[in-house]
């Protein structure tokens, strides 16, 4: 670990003063910046502890939506009876990631802004464009179980590894962010980048940026959804594919709105609104959930060792949907998939 | 040596940014350089052994503790940034006990044997109690998949649940 200078910020004022003219990161939870600062892949100079800033809480918005303080934990954002109650899904993704003792300590902020498991990135010895730019990139040609098979580029085929951001995006979250030219509110879909030629940056914060809460619309598809995770051991591992899917259903059982986002398969939360639209005004059907899958993953490639990603996101895709429309979600405890 | 008896930055010097922790019901003062770990602090500054590191990394669960009250890979915590915090380890749990004896925990993994080589059972420990805490396992298959953060590489696993299981259906708990 890089030596670094130490700041204790009171508010996000102080936060986002403190930060300005230095290679700095913001500490929250800890849980994967101090794990960086040990693989020397994050050299700060400076680290601005945000953990006592008061942006904990869970509360009502004016729309009738909820507000997740940035610095509520993991845990006790999937806990929270509100939450529960009402975006079940979001409850769902977030217990389907990591261990209790890492979303005791995981930040709802830190978890957008956590980087990505490549095991390029955090090899300082091997090529990487995120971590280093210019360097190339190790993945390509290297071992790609973990790799992109959407939106991927020539400089980078990193996934981001958050399962919570998937449900957010589904969701349609927003993003509130402090920064030295004051608050702005960012839609979850264009909060993280795709890699393009410029994969350091990961989302779109600008220098100094905070981000204080998540804002949840009023509808959470509470009745309808699912979140179901492939990986290669039940618990406490990363996602290979995962899917998000949250629906609303008429009278009739007809799809009124359907939102689908895809895990484990790009740089952010994969989401195609003309996939989404095929929903509209249907009838859950194995077919139109097939066609739903293809349009989604229009475009994939493998690049070798995760070419069976594809297949595998088409089947968790049609799955994931039957298992929403018929209001039987995924269990985060009884996991295994015939 | 008694590892109850904390003395003030004595290890460390002057230099350093001082903080002050409750451990295991103790106040602990200390001065620590900003990259210092809970867990280097624990084992190194103030004895606590218990507490074991496996893969410094967040990834095995051995280093497990309990922070204001839940629990937390140690390894993962910059000892500066947990300033003002209570902390309790497999010492403070060794005594929390009736009449100040073992952990139920602990003692019922030592009736349904549930170590091997024994290096990760802190941090199983003190995750289970921190489990049992937050109120949310009551079957078997809840306690396996909310101990899924505590590897142990001997694969004692099942008698781990027998262990915690007995302890839920003691208190109550168990489904």
């Amino acid at each position: 670990m890089n030596r670094f200078e130490y700041a204790r910020a009171a508010d996000a004022g102080e936060a986002v003063r403190l930060a300005s003219g230095s290679a700095m990161r913001f500490l929250a939870g800890g849980t994967n910046l101090v794990d960086l600062l040990k693989e020397n892949v994050e050299r700060p100079t400076k680290v601005i502890d945000i953990r006592r800033l008061p942006l904990a809480g869970i509360t009502a918005t004016d729309d009738g939506g909820l507000r997740l303080g940035a610095l509520a934990t993991n845990a006790d954002t999937a806990w929270h009876p509100e939450v529960e109650a009402r975006y079940p899904l979001l409850s769902s993704a977030i217990l389907a990631g990591a261990s209790p003792q890492l979303r005791n300590a995981a930040t709802n902020g830190g978890n957008l802004n956590q980087r990505t498991r490549c095991y390029y990135f955090y090899d300082t010895a091997a090529a990487c464009n995120k971590r280093e730019p210019g360097s190339g990139c190790s993945a390509i040609g290297g071992v790609t179980r973990i790799h992109a098979i959407l939106g991927s580029s020539e400089a980078c085929i990193a996934t981001h590894p958050s399962d919570m951001c998937v449900a957010l995006a589904a969701l349609e979250a927003t993003v509130r962010v402090q920064g030295p030219s004051g608050e702005r509110s960012i839609a979850f879909a264009d909060y993280h980048r795709l890699p393009g030629d410029d994969p350091s940056r990961d989302n779109q914060l600008a220098d100094g940026e905070l981000v204080t809460a998540i804002d949840l619309p009023a509808e959470g598809y509470a009745t309808h959804y699912t979140y179901l995770k492939l990986r290669d051991r039940l618990s406490y591992a990363f996602a290979l594919v995962s899917v998000a899917v949250g629906l609303r259903l008429d009278e009739a059982g007809r799809i009124v709105t359907g939102r689908v986002a895809l895990g484990g398969v790009a740089h952010k939360p994969w989401r195609e609104p003309r996939a989404e639209a095929l929903l509209e005004g249907q009838a859950p059907s194995q077919a139109l959930f097939l066609q739903v899958a293809d349009s989604l993953l229009l475009g994939a490639v493998g690049r070798g060792g995760n070419d069976f990603k594809i297949e595998l996101a088409r089947k968790a895709i049609v799955r994931a949907l039957r298992q929403a429309a018929a209001g039987t979600p995924q269990s985060q405890t009884d996991k295994r998939v015939a | 040596m008694d590892t109850r008896v904390h003395s003030p930055a004595a290890a460390l010097g002057d230099s350093g940014i001082p903080i002050t922790l409750q451990l295991n019901g103790f106040s602990h003062t200390a001065r620590v350089e900003p990259w210092v770990t809970l867990l280097d602090l624990l084992r190194e500054e103030a004895h606590l052994t218990g507490t074991k590191k496996g893969c410094d990394h967040g990834q095995c669960g051995a280093c497990t503790v309990l922070l204001d009250g839940k629990r937390v890979n140690s390894c993962l915590q910059l000892a500066v940034s947990v300033d003002g915090s209570a902390v309790q380890t497999i010492e403070g749990l060794a005594e929390s006990g009736e009449g100040g004896g073992l952990d139920p925990l602990q003692q019922a993994f030592m009736d349904h044997d549930a170590f091997q080589c024994g290096y990760c059972t802190p941090g199983q420990i003190c995750s289970a109690r921190g489990l049992i805490a937050e109120g949310k396992a009551r079957t078997r298959e809840e306690v396996r998949e909310l101990m899924s953060g505590n590897l142990c590489r001997c694969g004692a696993y099942t008698n781990i649940t027998d262990a915690v299981m007995s302890v839920l259906q003691r208190e109550g708990l168990a489904k």
